[in-house]
């Protein structure tokens, strides 16, 4: 299955170069600016700093906290590793040079200021809906941020990914520039969700299901992806879940990172949530609205707490999810200070892989930390990797009626290969 | 139930629910008063000990999991029953206010010293974050972990 999948890369490669030579037409550099120009306009800067809060934009252009948007970040892909840009003006190594217009052009198009291809991981595929007033905006909030001297990495990505012009091919399959219509039978809040969701929020970067080129896959629009090893859940109704969410539900744990009944956003979603406290209340309900609408149910439909004690389970995993688990997500669903619920609650155990349960159970949840959210330590060295696998599946059965989970003594090996959250 | 375990490189035979931390263990069962009762929920770090040399939350550590691995605490750190380099460093810095943080602070410095015998600053506040000093003592206990490396 492996070595299908390789020798289908490989010749689908072979396409996109063919493709991409015919297609690649050289795009001109635009010519540079003087670094020194300052905005001042502080509400077009301020907008700026809320859209970048959607987009999400600091945490792949954020290595070091101490320097914000000066890049560096290692962005793992199937294709190898990828280093973000350097987004302050820095003229040397960030975007200093650049003229409002070559900024859109690479939001819009994926091309630099200098001509260049620009990766997808850098997701214009979903940028290109955003206004040229938004690009804007958030232009001036860029260009208002302190320059840093960062020198970026060099790709390490494998040939013949490493080519730049063959991205070229990869547009002519699978990326188109269009803005987007309004929806007239829909409300001006779905419309406005709609476009935040599906342009600067690039929500189906992570939720959606990629092909062997890296490119979403159309027709699974929102049936969940992958995201640095952590599984992006289904936004689309064929998620699993024990309360179906709402709007006003989203709305919370999108600005708060945790709902009392679905539990915490962990991994890559902490950073998103941590990120949309800082955007507009009425932009995220907005988001919300739009995302509920992907997998529509009647809102007054909850199951009962399921509680499997009863199944016999080994009496040593019993004593350690009594002694390390039970104290704070007991089973009154009595919310302590580390804001844990009820494991019959959590969309995380719900679903159809482990992945998730894993690794906040191996790394914890530190969110608390930055923003106030919710707590979990890490249990990575207080508990040994079987003790954990036995508590991961002890979980998914008795608080879920779902199908055991296969290979968790796998996913665990692989969490601890992955960079520490 | 009983069970047993190893402290300090002593064998100790408890008998205790197996869900237990070993936090309360220790205190009550095994007489070691250094690791500390504080949050009880794995967010302070007063109760950290070494378990086969890596810092951890004993509080949130059921005696059924520890099985055959080492458990070292404040206490086992002693040499020739006096404090050794890290402990006296503590002491010579008077890094502590109340004092409750601190056999947290010693072991997970202690643990850092031991894979990093000379960290840079930025290394000793990285490592030391999941313990927690409500009497602000921090710029103390940064002297006191580097003149231990020092030393």
């Amino acid at each position: 299955m492996r070595l299908h999948r390789v020798i289908l890369a490989v010749l689908a490669a072979g396409v996109l170069v063919a493709v991409g030579g015919l297609a690649w037409a050289w795009r001109p550099a635009i010519a540079p600016i003087s670094a020194n120009q300052t905005i001042s306009d502080r509400k077009t800067i301020d907008r700026g700093a809320e859209l970048a809060a959607i987009g999400n934009c600091s945490d792949c252009h954020t290595k070091d906290v101490g320097l914000p948007y000066a890049g560096s970040r290692a962005l793992p892909t199937p294709f190898g590793t990828i280093y973000a840009s350097n987004l302050t003006r820095d003229p040397g190594t960030g975007i200093g040079t650049w003229s409002d217009e070559a900024f859109r052009r690479a939001m819009h198009g994926g091309v630099d200021r200098e001509g260049r291809q620009l990766y997808p991981a850098f997701p214009y595929d979903h940028f290109t809906k955003a206004t040229d007033e938004d690009i804007h905006a958030l232009y001036s909030f860029l260009m208002s941020l302190p320059a840093i001297h960062n020198v970026i990495p060099a790709n390490q990505l494998s040939f013949p990914f490493s080519f730049r012009p063959i991205i070229a091919g990869w547009k002519v399959l699978f990326f188109s520039q269009a803005s987007l219509e309004n929806d007239t039978s829909k409300s001006a809040e779905w419309n406005r969700g709609r476009y935040l969701v599906e342009g600067l929020g690039h929500c189906g970067s992570c939720h959606t299901p990629r092909n062997v080129l890296g490119a979403e896959k159309k027709g699974s629009r929102y049936a969940g992806g992958v995201a640095e090893g952590w599984n992006a859940p289904p936004l689309d109704a064929s998620l699993a879940t024990a309360h179906h969410w709402t709007v006003d539900q989203l709305a919370e744990y999108l600005s708060t990172g945790w709902h009392k009944l679905h539990g915490a956003a962990a991994g890559p979603m902490a950073d998103v949530a941590r990120n949309l406290a800082q955007a507009s209340k009425g932009d995220v309900h907005a988001i919300a609205t739009y995302v509920a609408s992907l997998s529509p149910q009647p809102d007054g439909k909850t199951a009962a707490i399921t509680d499997n004690a009863g199944r016999s389970s080994p009496a040593d995993v019993v004593a350690i999810y009594t002694g390390a688990c039970a104290k704070c997500h007991n089973d009154r669903n009595d919310v302590g200070p580390s804001k844990a619920l009820s494991l019959s609650l959590s969309t995380a155990v719900q679903q159809k892989e482990s992945a998730n349960t894993v690794r906040v159970i191996l790394h914890g949840i530190q969110s608390y930390r930055t923003g106030g959210g919710p707590y979990m330590p890490a249990f990575d060295g207080i508990l040994t990797d079987a003790q954990i696998a036995d508590i991961t599946q002890y979980v998914r059965a008795r608080y879920t009626d779902q199908p055991r989970w296969a290979d968790i003594k796998t996913e665990v090996a692989k969490a601890r290969q992955e960079a520490q959250p | 139930m009983t069970i047993s375990l190893k402290v300090n490189g002593k064998s100790q035979v408890v008998d205790v629910d197996p869900s237990t931390p070993l936090l309360y263990v220790l205190r009550n069962d095994v007489g070691l008063h250094g690791p500390r009762f504080g949050c009880g929920l794995g967010q302070c770090g007063a109760c950290t000990v070494h378990i086969d040399g890596r810092p951890t939350f004993s509080c949130i550590l059921p005696i059924a999991a520890v099985g055959d691995r080492e458990v070292t605490t404040l206490e086992g750190l002693l040499e020739d029953g006096k404090p050794n380099k890290l402990q006296q460093a503590f002491i010579d810095e008077e890094a502590a206010q109340c004092g409750y943080c601190i056999s947290g602070m010693v072991m997970r410095a202690q643990a850092l010293l031991r894979t990093k015998p000379n960290p840079t600053d930025d290394e000793i506040r990285n490592y030391m974050r999941p313990n927690l000093c409500r009497c602000g003592t921090h710029t103390a206990i940064m002297r006191a972990i580097r003149r231990a490396a020092i030393a």
